[in-house]
């Protein structure tokens, strides 16, 4: 009897330790974006000699609205907008298509054109760099954002075709063959047959697409350069990065803070709500 | 058989084929090509050089700078990450103790594990941004002002301390993904084995060793390859957060920077595609190792 109870005692300590673990790891990772969030309402002294676990001394709202226009943060934001939507719809729309056809059609060539996009996997996108950015520039799209766009939809095509070959191998036959019976186009058969069937596969691969896209910022900031005009068309990692590494001690630190509220704040709503479905769908790629 | 296959398999690849060969492929074959030549871009012309560009690089500083600075992230970053990541996960899976013979996870697990995967959705170069106040270099700062409560003196973490400095965001972003997998492997090991190994009087630190990592062994290789991959890059978090982008002299480099700064910025197209070529290779080679290493002595369930 006293050796059981010894045992829960021991259980008792160890949960308790466990959850300082567990709770010390969640404050290092939740403080860093209060930090954030409080410092857009600091000034600059507060921020550079203040402490940094202070509130703000009062709250000023107006770093805010110089982010957005001043510092173009808002220009950014809606380029971001626009370039992942057009990009992650197009990557699922030539992704879903490719792998489609690879997964469910034999014909010759077939196995080449599948490892062929695998490969892709397997290269850093720092090796064609360069290349691509003289690619890019033979083309005339440097610092274009439909230049951008097609990149970015080259670069998920490996994985959305990897992924999407996978998952179209797994529906049946019986309801294809139903719908050939009745009359139904190869072409018809893919957009109402096939893609509604695919539908949790195809959501996974287009969360993915989204985060990974959003948050790139090597291949903007290399295929969209600065300059007067050039700086309009800024996604917003580089416009905030470009912020941050040009702001000096006497720059509107404020508003860097706001503009980076600005960028986290819409994706913890974002992933707060859909974070089930954002975990699996990151985390596919591991687990395939 | 069906009428009209090919048309149909061609039109649905020629589009999704093009882009890919014009865009990553190309880019590809050209890099290799490109790494042999003196090709400045300044001017159209250039000359075929063999070998000489990957001569420069051995003899390049700041490339065996960042090499070493790969080989240190290559073993830190999967061993500070994984562990923390199996330990978190086996205190979510399992942290409450035994009810009844099962292993329940801690109160709260379900909080845990969606404020631990939060970094993951957050751009890279924001969570560096961010750091730079976390890192600042007197009390202004959030890791010195905490420090200073134990007296110690203000730590200059980017100048003197910038590699770990770098290494410590890479795991604050990287847990949280790997706790979530690990987590969904462990669930899916079958109850009866711990119910057996509690019943034989195993302590859960025992369980921990004995018998949840052995099971997970798979996976763990699987984030080994893929914290591996991200150390080769590193490019994001040097660019926004070291002093100099890669220093100070060198002292946070990796070859990503190198490749921006070369190819990017002072348009050296030969050498910078040289550079890409070694990173490459030097990624598909930990990439084979690891996934060889991987086969060799793997547990199943």
């Amino acid at each position: 009897m006293a050796n059981k109870s010894e045992k829960r005692s021991s259980a008792g300590v160890l949960n308790k330790l466990s959850h300082v673990a567990l709770a010390v790891w969640a404050i290092l990772i939740i403080y860093p974006l209060i930090f954030t969030f409080l410092a857009a309402f600091k000034n600059n002294t507060e921020i550079f000699i203040g402490n940094p676990f202070a509130l703000p001394s009062h709250w000023d709202f107006g770093s805010f609205g110089r982010a957005w226009t001043e510092a173009k943060v808002g220009t950014y934001f809606l380029n971001s907008l626009i370039v992942v939507s057009i990009s992650t719809f197009g990557t699922m729309l030539l992704g879903a298509m490719a792998a489609y056809v690879l997964a469910r059609y034999e014909f010759i060539g077939n196995r080449f054109i599948y490892f062929l996009f695998i490969a892709g996997l397997a290269f850093p996108v720092y090796l064609a760099l360069t290349p691509l950015y003289i690619v890019v520039q033979e083309l005339g799209l440097l610092g274009t954002h439909t230049g951008l766009i097609l990149v970015y939809i080259a670069y998920s095509l490996p994985f959305t075709v990897f992924f999407l070959a996978a998952f179209f191998k797994t529906l049946p036959n019986a309801v294809a063959e139903a719908a050939m019976i009745d009359g139904a186009s190869h072409t018809k058969l893919f957009f109402r047959v096939m893609m509604p069937m695919a539908k949790p596969g195809l959501i996974s691969i287009t969360i993915f697409n989204i985060i990974g896209q959003w948050n790139q910022y090597v291949l903007p900031v290399s295929l969209l350069p600065g300059g007067a005009e050039g700086q309009e068309k800024w996604l917003l990692t580089q416009g905030i990065a470009n912020i941050s590494t040009a702001a000096g001690y006497q720059a509107d630190w404020p508003a860097l803070f706001a503009a980076l509220s600005i960028a986290i704040i819409p994706m913890i709503i974002v992933y707060t709500i859909f974070q089930r479905q954002i975990q699996s769908g990151l985390t596919a790629g591991a687990v395939k | 058989m069906r009428q009209g296959k090919y048309p149909f398999v061609i039109g649905f690849l020629i589009a999704p084929l093009a882009l890919y060969g014009m865009f990553v492929l190309r880019p590809i074959a050209a890099a290799v090509q490109v790494s042999m030549t003196n090709w400045s871009g300044l001017s159209p012309n250039f000359d075929f050089v063999g070998l000489e560009n990957f001569q420069k690089l051995l003899d390049d500083d700041k490339v065996w700078l960042a090499a070493k600075h790969h080989v240190f992230l290559l073993v830190t970053l999967p061993v500070i990450t994984i562990a923390l990541a199996l330990f978190f996960a086996f205190l979510l899976n399992m942290g409450g103790g035994t009810r009844g013979g099962m292993m329940t996870g801690v109160w709260g697990s379900k909080f845990y594990r969606v404020v631990f995967f939060l970094p993951q959705v957050l751009a890279v170069v924001i969570v560096g941004v961010i750091f730079g106040r976390v890192y600042a270099p007197d009390g202004s700062g959030v890791l010195n002002r905490f420090l200073e409560l134990f007296g110690v003196d203000a730590v200059q973490f980017m100048a003197e301390y910038g590699l770990w400095s770098i290494l410590g965001v890479l795991v604050w972003q990287a847990v949280g993904f790997y706790v979530v997998l690990f987590a969904a492997g462990m669930s899916s090991i079958p109850a009866e084995i711990y119910e057996a190994a509690v019943m034989d009087g195993a302590s859960r630190v025992t369980i921990f060793f004995r018998v949840t990592i052995p099971l997970l062994m798979e996976t763990v290789k699987v984030a080994w390859v893929y914290l591996g991959i991200l150390a080769m890059d590193a490019f994001a978090l040097v660019m926004v957060l070291s002093i100099d982008e890669g220093g100070p002299d060198g002292a946070t480099t990796v070859l990503p920077v190198q490749i921006y700064k070369s190819g990017i910025r002072e348009s050296d197209y030969g050498y910078a595609s040289a550079l890409g070529v070694a990173l490459a290779v030097f990624t598909i080679i930990f990439a084979v190792l690891s996934l060889r290493g991987g086969k060799r002595n793997a547990v199943e369930h």
